[in-house]
């Protein structure tokens, strides 16, 4: 990154360059990156939740009954994929190359859907077996934990879509690589969030 | 309430579950509060019209992103809500004393209407009158200790600061509309859950708490990245101010537990609106895991509200003793481990429930840990003052009445921390005279000091001292007054939050602990009319030079009301005590040759509209006006959205805009400097 | 331009050789639980361990490669929040789950 005329030098150390450190980009993706870790306690809390009533099925219906293992593993693919594409979008981005940034946050973007489709249908599938949020703590965990994280991957393709518009009106701009960067860090989150639920959910959920 | 209004269990299409009878027009206590705060919101838009304030008001403050205008945005909120919930205080105590002694039983307050005026007060005073005192002191100091021209967000900061205010509107609204919850401050479950809370009053304290969290959250992040990385160049960590030390480490508290507050709030919205089971009796809940949970998030919370008016006092003593800080590295490592271990304790809030001998011994030894290094930090502020010139000014007043009251506050809480006597004192009005012990005498005498000390700083003029030592005087006795009797009535058995006790013999201790109550009420009478005073004479207080208090720390280098951007020069760190050590060399207030363009963000309205909104969000969630939730939420996603493609967010003031500010200023502090310097450019213009 | 692979915030970006390295990473260590547990190639306890063990490696491997964290010093902070991070869900979940096991047990809560 060369710095344009308003914005600081990337590494920014404290006290470094301050007659222009406001919204620097260094800060904004530090400032995101605490975020993150501030998103990843409200994940804990709700897998503390989940271990918890992990056994609290009041004799309903159970995890075990219901887990269809190839089927996460067809999730977990895409949006293990996704971060990977994700990943080369950004090394388009740093070269300033418009189009192969396009073309792979437009695969991430399908991946991402794709991965949503797939949770939506196993939402509906076990609300049709008999397993909704109001079956029983356990259920409750379960759907709140998965669509948390579902919601967060929802909110990650909009802000995508949204980004497409940025870069489209102003293209490579500091401001928008900061965005981008920010929302890599998201994206590469989610990705981490989803080891930790096929983890713990469903696999040990089936055990 | 008189008369209970209907509550709807189907919500309508237009109005949810909201009736005309939600209204409590006919309610002999609320009805006149409601004609008072309406006659004065009336008197207030006309007083402003009347001015043509609005434009003003508009620019320069509801669309600031000045961290020093949102600071006292904080403080002048957190006043008033300060009223709202002492307001409370008076009522429970007027209401204790008189259902006690009388024959029958009934006080002036029927059960129901007692039950919310005790969980508004806890609510209010913990939330909306501690948290924005605070952050409020933090807002407008920080930024000027590190050397920085405003926070790393400054628009996150506006926003931060308007969703508390959402919160503590709804809060307000739900005096005079509908209920507020009547579950306690923390609203176990299941009390709490649909079943045996159908109205709205939990409904609005999860919103009101849901929304301004997120905003404390956002203030977490944003100060954390202050002051990491925007500190003024040279400035080490262990440079840094004691104030902003323990700012950062309750800014790190924050962003580890409030995320743990939104869940709780957020699960048990789940199990109110959609009929989940995390805390429900049947189906698997577990009302135990809320308590846990809620726990988790509360402990932080309590030294998020203490640490930094621990910095309070450590700047105060330092300044006041004419000393430089005693054991400055012990104190700033005490803080980080109060800081980590305040992580480690948090189920002694609920010994009682029946988790055992093995943990509950772990987490009564980590409590009693925790009193060590708050030793430390007694003992530092003693050292600090011992062989000193103590000066006894206001905020020195405040200071020394928190040493002896916390000690007491401290001892009584490690006391609790005994899980066997615990056992005994749990939910007793001992516990209630702890935590107010330690709230008051600890955290909010620091923030009146910090008020004290930093006002000149952010006004401009000097509070009036001798009303300022009054009303210390006033808070402390009234305090012992009012609280000392509740430690007796708690060791005799009597129990937290009941309206009425048939035990006459307790009668006379709740009347003198009412009687306290009116001293602390006398003492906040002092403290407005302080303001007033202030106000009226500032002419006759101004603070010309900027360091009324002849202290230490950069903050005092600059003028006060300090210019909008801080610092026009960025100052070069040498010392901890930075302006003293300039002051000593002899180079404070140097002249500088001259000045740069100075890079600032512009005001914006996206903060106070995206509050605007989620006000209307959180009251349609409350009401379950699902038309009106679809409005504020699309209306703040489509301002975030509308926001982000702004340009020109920031400006350059330019070196004539910022030289005559500056001047004016070394005018007073340093006029042959200055002169000599003007002499110098005309011969080099010659 | 020289900065290649320093970017925002201590942020580096990485190449493509590094994103597949990470990819196939990734790709073993969810194909070992997932097929042990699909197999159930173990005993319980020895699969147990294999989830956990893989899913920290992975989150490491997606932390390396993948969002380039190191102990440099321009990323001293990232890294060491992020450390400070999982103490604290470490306590907040086992904490958790040890205090709610007493109380179920004692409360004699699901009997």
């Amino acid at each position: 990154m060369t710095s344009t005329a308003d914005h600081t030098v990337l590494e920014d150390t404290p006290g470094h360059d301050h007659e222009h450190h406001h919204d620097a980009g260094g800060d904004t993706v530090f400032g995101f990156w605490i975020y993150i870790m501030s998103d990843c306690l409200l994940f804990a809390t709700l897998f503390a939740t989940y271990a918890v009533l992990s056994g609290s099925f009041a004799g309903g219906i159970t995890a075990k009954d219901l887990f269809d293992l190839k089927f996460v593993a067809a999730e977990t693919a895409l949006l293990l994929l996704s971060s990977f594409t994700f990943g080369m979008a950004m090394l388009y981005a740093h070269q300033h190359n418009m189009r192969g940034m396009i073309t792979w946050l437009c695969i991430t973007f399908a991946l991402g859907a794709g991965f949503l489709c797939m949770e939506m249908y196993e939402f509906h599938h076990f609300s049709s077996m008999g397993a909704t949020p109001q079956t029983s703590a356990y259920w409750s965990a379960f759907y709140t934990l998965v669509a948390t994280h579902g919601l967060h991957v929802t909110a990650g393709m909009i802000w995508m879509l949204i980004l497409f518009v940025h870069f489209y009106r102003d293209g490579f701009t500091n401001a928008n690589l900061v965005r981008l960067a920010c929302l890599s860090l998201f994206w590469h989150f989610l990705d981490i969030i989803w080891i930790c639920v096929f983890s713990v959910v469903y696999l040990m959920g089936v055990m | 309430m008189s008369s209970r209004p209907t509550i709807v269990t189907e919500p309508d299409l237009i109005f949810g579950k909201f009736t005309s009878d939600a209204i409590p027009f006919t309610d002999p206590i609320i009805l006149p509060v409601m004609l008072i705060v309406a006659l004065g919101g009336i008197g207030l838009v006309t007083m402003i019209t009347k001015m043509g304030k609005w434009g003003y008001l508009w620019r320069e403050w509801l669309t600031s992103v000045d961290h020093k205008r949102i600071g006292i945005m904080y403080v002048i909120v957190a006043a008033v809500m300060l009223v709202r919930g002492f307001s409370d205080a008076l009522m429970m105590r007027a209401q204790q004393a008189m259902a006690t002694a009388s024959e029958n039983g009934a006080g002036y307050l029927p059960a129901e209407h007692y039950d919310q005026i005790f969980t508004a007060h806890g609510t209010i005073m913990i939330f909306f009158v501690a948290m924005p005192l605070v952050i409020g002191l933090m807002n407008v100091v920080v930024p000027l200790q590190i050397g920085a021209r405003d926070v790393a967000f400054p628009f996150l900061n506006s926003l931060s600061f308007w969703l508390f205010v959402v919160g503590a509107l709804l809060v307000n609204v739900s005096l005079f509309v509908g209920e507020f919850a009547a579950t306690g401050w923390l609203a176990y479950p299941p009390l709490s859950g649909i079943e045996y809370s159908p109205w709205v009053g939990v409904d609005y304290w999860l919103w009101a708490l849901q929304i301004s969290g997120i905003g404390t959250l956002l203030t977490g992040v944003n100060f954390f990245v202050t002051i990491l990385r925007m500190r003024a160049p040279g400035m080490k960590l262990m440079q840094m101010p004691v104030f902003t030390w323990t700012s950062l480490c309750a800014n790190v508290l924050i962003i580890i537990s409030f995320p743990i507050l939104t869940v709780t709030l957020l699960l048990l919205t789940l199990d109110r609106y959609f009929g989940t089971h995390f805390f429900t009796n049947d189906l698997g809940g577990n009302q135990m895991l809320y308590v846990n949970l809620i726990w988790a998030w509360g402990h932080p919370e309590v030294y998020i509200l203490v640490l930094p008016a621990f910095g309070v006092f450590s700047e105060i003593t330092a300044t006041f003793s004419r000393k430089r800080l005693f054991g400055y590295t012990s104190l700033v490592w005490a803080t980080v481990v109060i800081m980590f271990l305040a992580f480690v304790v948090w189920l002694h809030h609920f010994f009682t429930m029946g988790s055992g001998a093995s943990v509950n011994a772990f987490f009564g030894i980590a409590t009693m840990i925790i009193s060590v290094p708050t030793g430390v930090k007694i003992f530092n502020w003693l050292f600090t003052m011992y062989k000193g010139r103590v000066e006894f000014t206001a905020s020195m007043w405040w200071t020394l009445s928190f040493l002896f009251t916390f000690t007491i506050g401290g001892m009584t809480g490690v006391m609790l921390a005994i899980p066997a006597a615990d056992f005994v004192l749990h939910n007793s009005l001992f516990l209630i005279a702890h935590f107010h012990n330690v709230i008051i005498g600890g955290a909010v005498f620091g923030y009146f000091a910090g008020f004290t000390y930093w006002f000149p700083k952010a006004t401009g003029f000097m509070l009036d001292e001798k009303l300022g030592k009054l009303s210390c005087a006033l808070w402390t006795i009234g305090f012992f007054v009012a609280f000392m009797p509740l430690y007796i009535l708690g060791f005799n058995g009597m129990t937290r939050r009941l309206n009425y006790y048939d035990n006459p013999e307790w009668t006379y201790l709740l009347w003198v602990a009412a009687f306290g109550a009116l001293i602390v009420l006398a003492g906040i009478i002092v403290q407005f009319y302080q303001g007033y005073v202030s106000i009226r004479d500032r002419e006759i207080n101004r603070d010309v030079t900027g360091d009324p208090w002849n202290a230490r720390t950069l903050e005092w280098s600059t003028s006060s009301p300090p210019p909008f951007y801080n610092f026009a020069t960025m100052p070069k760190i040498h010392d901890r005590d930075e302006h003293h050590y300039k002051k000593e060399h002899g180079m404070a207030y140097d002249v500088p040759k001259q000045y740069a363009p100075i890079h600032m963000p512009k005001n914006t309205w996206a903060g106070i509209v995206i509050s605007g909104f989620s006000l209307i969000m959180g009251f349609a969630f409350v009401w379950h006006i699902w038309w009106m939730v679809i409005l504020g939420v699309a209306g703040i996603f489509g301002s975030l959205v509308v926001y982000s493609f702004e340009r020109n967010k920031d400006y350059y003031v330019p070196v004539d805009q910022i030289e005559p500010i500056e001047h004016a200023h070394l005018a007073t502090v340093n006029p042959d400097g200055l002169r000599e310097m003007q002499a110098q450019k005309q011969n080099f213009q010659a | 331009m020289s900065e290649q692979t320093q970017g925002h915030g201590g942020q580096a970006h990485g190449s493509v050789k590094e994103y597949v390295v990470g990819l196939l990473l990734s790709i073993v260590l969810t194909v070992i639980p997932f097929s042990m547990v699909m197999l159930d190639a173990a005993s319980s306890t020895v699969i147990l361990g294999v989830i956990l063990l893989c899913a920290v490696a992975q989150m490491l491997v997606q932390l390396v490669f993948f969002l380039h964290m190191n102990t440099s010093s321009d990323q001293i902070w990232n890294t060491a929040s992020a450390v400070f991070i999982v103490i604290i869900v470490a306590i907040l979940i086992i904490g958790s789950v040890w205090i709610m096991d007493h109380l179920n047990h004692n409360m004699m809560m699901g009997h």
